[in-house]
């Protein structure tokens, strides 16, 4: 990276995650319907403690996930209808930096607040007590492919009136291998066995994520612009 | 070079073409399923422990291998569309998805129906039935895309791009029963190792799956050609076509 797309990045960052911070609703909302949505279970299933320590960790990766898709539309979405985005393809800097900086204020506002609150949910949930810090990192390792994967699918579907519906059913598919392996590095810990494959395989899913999908991103919103 | 390739590949030139290799691919189509059928329903022997249920494989297995191969043409169709900005690919992936989408579901449901009497369930949540699954809702994605984005131009590259983004579920399909030892079992024929199983349920079998791809060719160009004339129907040589009908 060249020092000036450095100072781009930075510059990117800092501005997103000032607008973040000034509209608060953007990055609480995604916290009350996490903790919302997870409080319905127990009410729907039973308050049964046994039943729900089993099934605690697909939940709260279940809602996690909801709540990190429900909020990706934010990425782009006011950019997009002030023409800021337009004027970020026509800057002279390359475009995926800025996309990178524009995914990276995502999971800050909302990864990494998801993964604060999950030992409280866990918590209600009557998860054990070595479970939280599994629970907590698995999240730590998975919330940044959901913000990753998920920014391909606002930037396909940004120039739609109602992209919402849509936007789920292109992301939720991609979504399953990091659930699949970030629930299931929970219940492995949980059994007593040893959840590093688990982890080892989130990190795989990460880097490949990380290296490929802000490329399908900018190719995708210089489509939809 | 270019400039011939381009011209084969101009709309015109690909309906008058597909129009002369149609009927033959129709013909072998339909004699190579006839032969197919009776071969795998009819003359291959009955499985010791299955008895007649495993016959459905015949279907179930050619069906999966399509829906794998489907999506690659689509992708590299939609590669194609991105890069060199040809017509003719784009026609070439939307034809390719609701026929992927429709092996996908036939391999899903003969494989649900053949489970029932075998495995004793539906449906499991084995890694190569959960992938499958995946790709069905991967081809329903990309035309979902295409059809709710009203520029065609913009459609047509969207779609591709979710089409190369769905590409990395294709190794994890083929390789999931290798990589995780659940109920679904492991291949019993590769390129590399040859097949496992008796020649007399294997030829049939080849058969069926070449059947396949000549099916898939022949819808592939009756739904292009649909296409083609939908898009160029101001066009003059499409006028000319209509008076002489």
């Amino acid at each position: 990276m060249t020092n000036s797309s450095y100072t781009a990045f930075k510059t990117m960052v800092h501005r997103d995650f000032t607008l973040a911070m000034r509209n608060r609703s953007e990055w609480t909302n995604p916290l009350f319907f996490f903790f919302l949505a997870c409080s319905l279970f127990p009410l729907g299933i039973g308050p049964e403690p046994n039943t729900l320590e089993r099934i605690a960790p697909g939940i709260i990766w279940v809602t996690a996930l909801l709540a990190a898709m429900l909020s990706l539309e934010s990425i782009f979405r006011s950019d997009f209808e002030d023409g800021s985005l337009e004027q970020l393809v026509l800057s002279p800097y390359p475009f995926t930096v800025l996309v990178y900086a524009k995914i990276l204020v995502h999971w800050l506002v909302t990864g990494i607040p998801l993964m604060l609150l999950s030992p409280l949910l866990g918590l209600i949930l009557h998860m054990p007590a070595d479970g939280i810090g599994l629970l907590m990192l698995s999240l730590l390792i998975g919330t940044p492919v959901l913000s990753l994967i998920g920014s391909i699918g606002v930037a396909l579907t940004v120039g739609l009136k109602r992209g919402g519906m849509l936007l789920s059913l292109l992301i939720l598919p991609l979504y399953i291998p990091i659930l699949i392996f970030g629930a299931g590095a929970v219940d492995v810990g949980l059994g007593g066995l040893d959840a590093s494959g688990h982890f080892l395989l989130m990190g795989a899913i990460l880097i490949l994520a990380f290296t490929l999908s802000p490329l399908a991103t900018a190719a995708a919103l210089r489509v939809s612009i | 070079m270019w400039k011939t390739i381009l011209k084969l590949t101009s709309f015109r030139n690909f309906y008058q073409f597909s129009g002369k290799l149609l009927p033959w691919f129709t013909a072998i189509t339909f004699i190579l399923f006839a032969i197919g059928l009776y071969w795998s329903l009819v003359i291959a022997p009955i499985d010791y422990q299955q008895k007649d249920s495993y016959r459905i494989l015949y279907i179930h297995v050619p069906a999966a291998w399509m829906s794998l191969f489907v999506y690659i043409v689509m992708a590299t169709s939609g590669a194609i569309h991105l890069i060199w900005k040809t017509k003719l690919s784009v026609v070439i992936a939307n034809s390719c998805a609701p026929i992927g989408a429709a092996f996908t579901f036939l391999a899903l449901v003969t494989g649900a129906i053949w489970g029932h009497p075998t495995w004793g369930t539906w449906w499991v949540w084995d890694a190569r039935l959960t992938s499958e699954l995946v790709l069905l809702f991967l081809y329903i994605g990309y035309m979902s895309l295409y059809s709710a984005i009203e520029d065609r131009a913009s459609a047509a590259r969207a779609a591709a791009i979710l089409a190369i983004v769905g590409v990395v579920n294709i190794p994890i399909i083929h390789y999931s029963v290798d990589w995780w030892f659940t109920l679904h079992q492991s291949a019993s024929i590769s390129v590399s190792k040859g097949s496992s199983m008796h020649p007399s349920m294997y030829w049939p079998l080849l058969v069926m799956a070449t059947a396949f791809k000549f099916y898939f060719v022949m819808v592939l160009m009756q739904r292009a050609r649909n296409e083609i004339l939908e898009r160029d129907q101001n066009a003059n040589w499409v006028q000319e076509l209509e008076k002489e009908l």
